[in-house]
């Protein structure tokens, strides 16, 4: 195939990806934005075949490669949990990564079959080109790691905050532009290798001092680094598909890191540079002083929703955790059939990635147009009469809005404290992520609901059935 | 009578003289022509591309920009598990790494490429479409 018409294609390909995305901005078009994002993966696959002409041999390996990923892809979406999204893409930005590390390697000791010229002789471009790539993957791999084992608990929540580790890291990141530039002018394998090397353990040190509580953002960023990575290797390879895609990823990842941050009110350096957040310290019941807590039952809860006009349901991890979304659902539509209207206001940053809430409760056959964002539901709390808040905690801490001293001073929060009751289902008195108490629990007109999200709530709907 | 001979001689060698001038200017012109040809045909070979695809991935930045920002919210769980998914379109870089290879290593280095890439197609567009599949209307 002419060169010029493979470009042509990969061109379309790019075209494509940019409408899968665009098919994203509603719920009724993003299916078909899918399905235009498989083409597009399709032409570009297609295409390399047709234009690199493969060997019978060299054909087997490319099917039974694509196969041999086929099937563990199609088993691992098919199975995985939709709380476990998270960790899920964090694992899969790890494997575009890597691939990234690959495609380089593989350019460095084959450098005719991409053009770029001939080992020992590869132009300095191409080096420097790769080298970003390789880096910036190398990084994206094992951070995606840590993340993967943070988000899944196979590791602690807490930061890990190393002695001196700015200066390593920044002594890491010196070791690296060096080895680059020794790579661009002799195009030694071993410099190559000491980029991997060196950037490997960058990635591992960049995300461990980061507490659980920022791991959307930590989501977000790598997702774009994925993208950098691909457009650094789509420069080496001339390749416009690589190209367009590595920079509607890298600026996707960059604008949710930027929302998250925003939705935390905390500064993108100051979550990459860590030691916030982590296990929550729960206070005992000792440490209450003199302030008194009301406590209800399942009984006094659906009264309370069942005489009410309107109820906002905020919803938190927690209520994914406990697996509470699907009898959540359940108890809207028995409240909606006695009149009741119901909606759920969406904090920008429940759940551990951005838009993880909504997933859950689409999964739990909640209809996208009863879902709102928090703020434009906020000033709705006024008329009211149930807020009720299921496993979420920080977003509704007032001292976000109250108290300048407070770590999360600044943080947009769910007005909870406006409407006439507010219902707070929490396992028990302990603080939120952030690891603040949360002086709504003592406030005269909230019911504090203690104990498992999905029990209480099967309760609820009982009694609400009687 | 001779000197009307000598004369129409030196007005002919004029005219050689002439014809000579205006072919050398010609031959001159090719050569500048020529020059030029061979630098516009560098040019298209190996001093724009790197200019021309940097200008496409700055343009490609900006659509990217507006287009995320047209996301709804509610879909940028399944917005990071596309991105994600198109992302291992560096399959491609893969597949020329084994088609094209001239070393065993890169072939072995092409193929883990490629069975990365590959989970990550599939499992990134299936999960997409198993999310976007939930998200229904009010019935």
């Amino acid at each position: 195939m002419a060169h010029s018409f493979a470009t042509f294609a990969y061109l379309v390909s790019g075209v494509l990806f940019i409408l899968a995305l665009r098919g994203l901005s509603h719920p009724s078009t993003s299916r078909r934005g899918n399905y235009t994002g498989m083409i597009g993966m399709g032409i570009a696959i297609l295409t390399t075949l047709i234009y690199a002409v493969p060997s019978f041999g060299s054909l087997v390996l490319i099917v039974l490669g694509l196969a041999i990923g086929a099937v563990i892809g199609a088993v691992i979406a098919r199975k995985i949990p939709m709380t476990d999204m998270p960790q899920l893409v964090a694992a899969f930005h790890s494997l575009v990564g890597l691939a990234a590390v690959m495609v380089a390697a593989g350019a460095l000791y084959s450098p005719a079959a991409f053009n770029i010229g001939n080992v020992g002789s590869i132009e300095i471009q191409a080096l420097v080109e790769m080298s970003v790539g390789v880096a910036i993957g190398a990084i994206t791999f094992t951070g995606s790691i840590i993340a993967f084992a943070k988000l899944d608990g196979r590791m602690s929540g807490k930061p890990i905050v190393l002695p001196m580790r700015h200066w390593i890291n920044i002594g890491l990141g010196v070791a690296v532009v060096v080895f680059v530039i020794v790579f661009a002018v002799t195009e030694s394998h071993l410099a190559f290798w000491l980029i991997v090397v060196a950037s490997l353990a960058l990635g591992v040190l960049l995300i461990v001092p980061i507490g659980g509580a920022d791991m959307p953002v930590v989501v977000s960023m790598l997702n774009s680094y994925s993208g950098w990575a691909a457009a650094g290797i789509g420069f080496t390879l001339q390749n416009l598909a690589l190209i367009i895609t590595g920079a509607l990823v890298g600026s996707s990842g960059a604008i949710l890191s930027y929302i998250m941050c925003k939705g935390m009110n905390r500064s993108f350096i100051s979550v990459i540079l860590g030691g916030f957040g982590g296990e929550s310290s729960s206070p005992t019941a000792d440490d209450l002083g003199d302030r008194t807590v009301k406590q209800g039952s399942a009984e006094d809860a659906a009264y309370l929703m069942k005489n009410a006009n309107q109820v906002i349901i905020v919803p938190g991890y927690g209520m994914a955790v406990a697996q509470a979304q699907h009898v959540l659902s359940e108890m809207v539509s028995v409240l909606k059939k006695s009149g009741v209207t119901v909606k759920y206001a969406i904090h920008p940053v429940a759940g551990r990635m951005p838009g993880h809430m909504n997933v859950l409760l689409a999964e739990a056959n909640v209809p996208y147009d009863d879902v709102f964002e928090l703020e434009d539901v906020n000033s709705e709390f006024k008329q009211t009469d149930v807020a009720f808040v299921i496993g979420a905690n920080d977003v509704t801490n007032p001292s976000a809005r109250d108290d300048k001293a407070s770590p999360i001073y600044g943080m947009p929060i769910a007005n909870v404290d406006d409407a006439a009751t507010c219902l707070f289902l929490k396992r028990s008195l302990s603080s939120g992520y952030a690891g603040i108490d949360n002086s709504l629990f003592y406030k005269d007109k909230t019911m504090m609901l203690f104990g498992d999200a999905k029990d209480m709530v099967e309760k609820i709907v009982k009694s609400l059935e009687e | 009578m001779e000197n009307e001979t000598v004369q129409n001689t030196l007005q002919k060698l004029d005219e050689a003289g002439l014809s000579i001038g205006e072919a050398r200017t010609g031959v001159e012109q090719m050569i500048a022509q020529s020059h030029a040809l061979e630098a516009a045909g560098h040019a298209a070979t190996s001093g724009a591309p790197f200019v021309y695809y940097l200008a496409i991935f700055v343009m490609a930045c900006f659509v990217g920009y507006y287009v995320v920002w047209s996301v709804t919210s509610a879909l940028h769980t399944p917005l990071m598990s596309v991105t994600n998914a198109i992302s291992s379109v560096i399959v491609v870089g893969a597949i020329l790494a084994i088609a094209l290879s001239t070393s065993w290593a890169a072939t072995i280095f092409g193929f883990i490429g490629l069975v990365l890439a590959s989970v990550n197609i599939f499992g990134g567009f299936l999960v997409t479409q198993r999310m976007l599949s939930m998200y229904k209307k009010k019935n």
